[in-house]
């Protein structure tokens, strides 16, 4: 009993008892919480989608100023690829979250949780892009000029499909990571699966069902996306990958 | 107003220190115990028959789909549940070193398998054992192979040790967490911190990936 005193002050461990396994697990007040669990997850996509579509699109720029020889573009490219790989997810959700907070930007836990998700997205993804982009030979460029084609077109036909090939399952797994680091959100107090979980636990003291019910929603979430994603793939490169 | 929020001063040299400390050793034991986890699992599903690799695969997968913050919640809960509280330290140390082994094992797992089958035969043929096969083939050269991989787990092992301060492990943002509520200068603490981490893992990351272009020419 001493040791879980210590405890006691921590918001996740609230525990009634210290003796033997006499907890008795009590699930109905998780199904009825069920819809406000399921807006929570959907939440959860929803910060994800929108981080990825945003960190792709920045991503695209990030890798073409990295690419680019001129020097202030490439530099800034630099930096914010070096930072959002090597600081912790957390770190940047508190610095937009408090840090921006302390510079008389209020920003919501969404906006907080959504901005933090978008600049290491984009850090990662530009990585991604640019070693798909330079895998393709340069002579393949050439090859496609001399029989014909114009710059668009090269694109278009040649070096974009065999890109996307080769960028496909670094960007799934990227949004898979983003899906499962959407849950700090919990520390800021977001409303996605995380938070609701965390606020519905500490109103009915059943943490452990909420939260074994939390995980198996972000491993039927995780799996679904991973499906979906391969049979996307499928149907987009028929096989040959 | 005064009275409530001291600045920060050189007294809390020493606060900081510990949560760096703390971050430290909590990343050397996950990665230590992971890395010894994972080579085990690793080799077993390299080697295995079909079931046990699905049957591994799935507890592996468990450890990869559910968000480690939830898993080091569920973990601290349970066991205070069943009548165990654990230290913060050692229910952190478990659940990162377990998630870290799920990772691990994967690139152990390819490493074992970069090994060509011709390469294991012709060792065997040399007259070598299955043992000696393994020690003085298979695991310098596949090990060699997955070192770039090994060390981007290791760099997000540190960075996701962050997390373990849910469950109350005094690590380094838990630390500027508590000094920011009471000093409330939050920016200069969080970049503080945001160097710090960098300091670490920047030269790690630029040594792995100059590793894996000296191996690809």
């Amino acid at each position: 009993m001493g040791a879980l005193k210590k405890h006691s002050s921590d918001p996740f461990l609230t525990t009634e008892s210290g003796q033997g396994m006499d907890y008795e697990f009590h699930w109905n007040v998780v199904f009825q919480n069920m819809p406000e669990l399921l807006n929570g997850a959907f939440v959860t996509l929803h910060v994800s989608v929108l981080a990825m579509l945003l960190g792709i699109v920045i991503a695209i720029l990030l890798a073409i100023a990295k690419m680019n020889n001129s020097k202030p573009y490439c530099y800034i490219a630099t930096t914010w690829v070096e930072i959002a790989r090597n600081t912790p997810a957390l770190f940047q959700i508190y610095m937009a979250y408090f840090g921006l907070g302390a510079l008389g930007i209020h920003l919501s836990p969404y906006v907080a949780v959504l901005s933090a998700l978008v600049f290491i997205n984009a850090g990662y993804l530009t990585e991604t892009f640019r070693g798909g982009f330079q895998s393709i030979p340069s002579t393949q460029y050439s090859a496609s000029k001399s029989l014909g084609m114009n710059s668009i077109q090269v694109y278009r036909y040649i070096i974009l499909p065999q890109m996307l090939r080769r960028i496909y399952h670094p960007m799934t797994n990227q949004f898979v990571w983003s899906i499962l680091m959407s849950s700090l959100g919990i520390l800021v107090g977001m409303g996605e699966l995380s938070g609701t979980t965390q606020r519905l636990q500490s109103l009915s003291f059943r943490t452990l069902e909420f939260f074994m019910v939390a995980a198996v929603m972000y491993f039927i979430i995780t799996k679904l996306v991973l499906f979906s994603s391969s049979l996307l793939s499928r149907k987009l490169f028929k096989g040959e990958i | 107003m005064n009275s409530l929020f001291t600045p920060l001063s050189w007294s809390d040299t020493g606060f900081i220190l510990t949560g760096v400390m703390n971050t430290v050793t909590i990343s050397i034991v996950a990665i230590v115990l992971g890395t010894l986890l994972g080579l085990a699992v690793g080799f077993l599903r390299a080697e295995s028959s079909k079931l046990v690799n699905v049957l591994l695969g799935g507890v592996l997968d468990i450890l990869r789909s559910v968000p480690l913050i939830i898993q080091l919640i569920l973990f601290s809960t349970f066991v205070g549940a069943m009548g165990y509280p654990l230290d913060p330290f050692v229910a952190g140390s478990i659940i990162l070193s377990l998630y870290t082994m799920a990772f691990m094992s994967e690139v152990f797992r390819s490493g074992f398998d970069s090994v060509h089958q011709s390469m294991r035969t012709s060792a065997r043929s040399l007259g070598m054992t299955y043992g000696q096969t393994i020690f003085y083939i298979r695991l310098p050269i596949g090990m060699r192979a997955v070192f770039p991989s090994w060390l981007g787990v290791a760099l997000s092992v540190i960075k996701d040790s962050a997390l373990v301060s849910v469950i109350g492990y005094m690590e380094l943002l838990r630390t500027s967490d508590q000094l920011i509520s009471r000093t409330q200068q939050p920016l200069m603490i969080l970049i503080g911190v945001g160097i710090f981490y960098f300091i670490i893992s920047y030269p790690l990351s630029s040594y792995g990936r100059y590793v894996e272009r000296k191996m690809a020419i």
